[in-house]
């Protein structure tokens, strides 16, 4: 991997020719699919009122710092991603803030530029929540993803679509859950729930002694919630179930889960 | 007479200074309750967000007893943190003859239908090793090395079978919002069908495209 410049020109070695390729493929996406031209006048204008402002090659603080721009100039606001902000500056340099850098910024003489950004008092005024958590079911394997509906902070009703994988058996349980959470403004905030669904059982092929069934399926749980920034939340329960089975007795279950959620 | 028209003068001199007052108090006045003062409207545009990464992948799996084949698949992630992302993936092969169908010459232990294998998991990502990758001379491009856990289901040999990921893979991105991946993961899975019950390990390599919106 060697190379030289011989008059101006660059020569590369054969063993280079598969990167110049990447190169020329990478350039050529770059020149091919910029961002639309026509964009560039309805993004927002700010002005560095800050002494200087740094700018990262990536969103992320661990990506390096690689331009500065000075107090007065003005920058143009792209994109958020993750909480920070793709910026162009009047040189046409690139790069990413953070948000509480360009909150820093004026948008006018005298006010400065602020980022709506969800906070906890989101999560208490949420209407909808979605998530895939995971858990025990009797000793059996589960992940379910739910989803819920808050008529207020402090109930919400949830439906949500389990895969049960055993030993001997795999299940599909679809619930309706009323789920009730008294303390709605705690940051980790209990919650009492009451439900009932459908658990449909498909023996395994390789047990012989076992049919498949229907059964409904009734439940009380408790768990908290957790909110973790952003639109995030963490979300433990455990459920005592009772299996109301055609064929024989009823059976009770101990059912725990544990995942994230978001709300929005 | 004269003494008369000079108090006439006097008086019309007098109502025009009254008058004169009072406009240009009336004029203050107005300045004072008034106060013309241009009030700019700041319009915030809306501002572009990229959290969701959806992408497609291919490459190979190993399904442990049962050979190595292609394997292709589709990924959705959602960027919670610059570091912490959650991701959702569906993947799908279809695996060869284990040695015993190979050398027992007939004898096979699934159907056509039980060879196809397909999985979905949710996983838990993190941006272990963000930096910057350079491709010769003032080309560099921001890339991440990440590690990813999660779980979720694979569908083979006529069971469901839970299923734990383990993996790590590598970012590059090409453009603002382009990019290109590199990934192993590990898929174990426990498997009967050969008389014990056992935890296959199934590494699968894979390469692909997604984008951020």
């Amino acid at each position: 991997m060697s190379k030289t410049r011989k008059g101006g020109r660059v020569i590369l070695c054969t063993g280079c020719a598969f990167l110049r390729a990447l190169t020329a493929f990478m350039a050529l996406i770059l020149n091919a699919l910029p961002i639309s031209a026509s964009a560039e006048d309805r993004h927002l204008r700010v002005e560095v009122a800050e002494p200087y402002l740094e700018l990262h090659v990536g969103p992320g603080e661990a990506y390096s710092v690689f331009h500065v721009v000075a107090r007065g100039e003005k920058i143009e606001v792209l994109k958020q991603r993750t909480g920070w902000f793709k910026i162009r500056t009047e040189k046409n340099v690139e790069g990413w803030v953070p948000r509480a850098r360009l909150e820093q910024t004026l948008v006018a003489p005298g006010e400065k530029f602020s980022v709506r950004e969800a906070s906890q008092e989101n999560f208490v005024g949420r209407n909808w929540e979605a998530g895939v958590l995971t858990g025990n079911f009797e000793g059996s394997n589960l992940i379910s993803l739910y989803t819920g509906y808050a008529f207020n902070p402090n109930l919400s009703a949830e439906l949500s679509l389990a895969q049960i994988l055993g030993d001997f058996s795999d299940s599909l349980m679809f619930n309706f859950d009323l789920v009730a959470q008294p303390f709605d403004d705690w940051r980790a905030s209990p919650f009492f729930l009451l439900g009932t669904g459908v658990i449909d059982t498909h023996a395994r092929k390789t047990v012989v002694a076992s049919n498949d069934s229907r059964d409904q399926i009734s439940h009380v749980g408790v768990g908290f919630k957790v909110y973790m920034g952003r639109r995030f939340i963490f979300r433990a329960e455990y459920r005592n179930s009772v299996i109301f089975a055609q064929s024989d007795d009823n059976k009770e279950i101990d059912e725990w889960r544990a995942g994230f959620a978001f709300f929005y | 007479m004269a003494c008369r028209f000079r108090i006439f003068l006097l008086k019309g001199w007098m109502f025009v200074l009254a008058s004169l007052t009072t406009i240009s108090a009336w004029g203050a006045t107005d300045q004072i309750i008034n106060p013309q003062v241009d009030r700019r409207e700041i319009v915030i545009p809306r501002i572009d967000t990229e959290d969701f990464e959806p992408g497609i992948f291919m490459g190979i799996m190993s399904v442990e007893d049962f050979g190595t084949q292609a394997v292709y698949g589709a990924r959705l992630a959602y960027h919670v943190t610059p570091g912490l992302f959650v991701e959702g993936t569906y993947g799908h092969t279809e695996v060869g003859e284990t040695s015993y169908e190979k050398l027992s010459g007939g004898a096979r232990l699934l159907t056509d239908s039980e060879r196809k294998l397909g999985y979905y998991d949710v996983s838990l990502g993190y941006n272990l090793l963000p930096g910057e990758t350079y491709l010769g001379e003032g080309l560099g491009f921001t890339s991440d090395f990440y590690v990813v856990a999660g779980v979720g289901s694979t569908d083979f040999a006529g069971n469901q079978r839970f299923t734990v990921n383990l993996g790590t893979g590598y970012r590059l991105l090409a453009n603002d919002w382009l990019a290109v991946h590199l990934d192993m993961r590990d898929h174990l899975f426990n498997m009967d069908l050969l008389g014990e019950n056992k935890t296959t390990h199934n590494i699968e390599i894979s390469g692909g495209l997604s984008i951020f919106f």
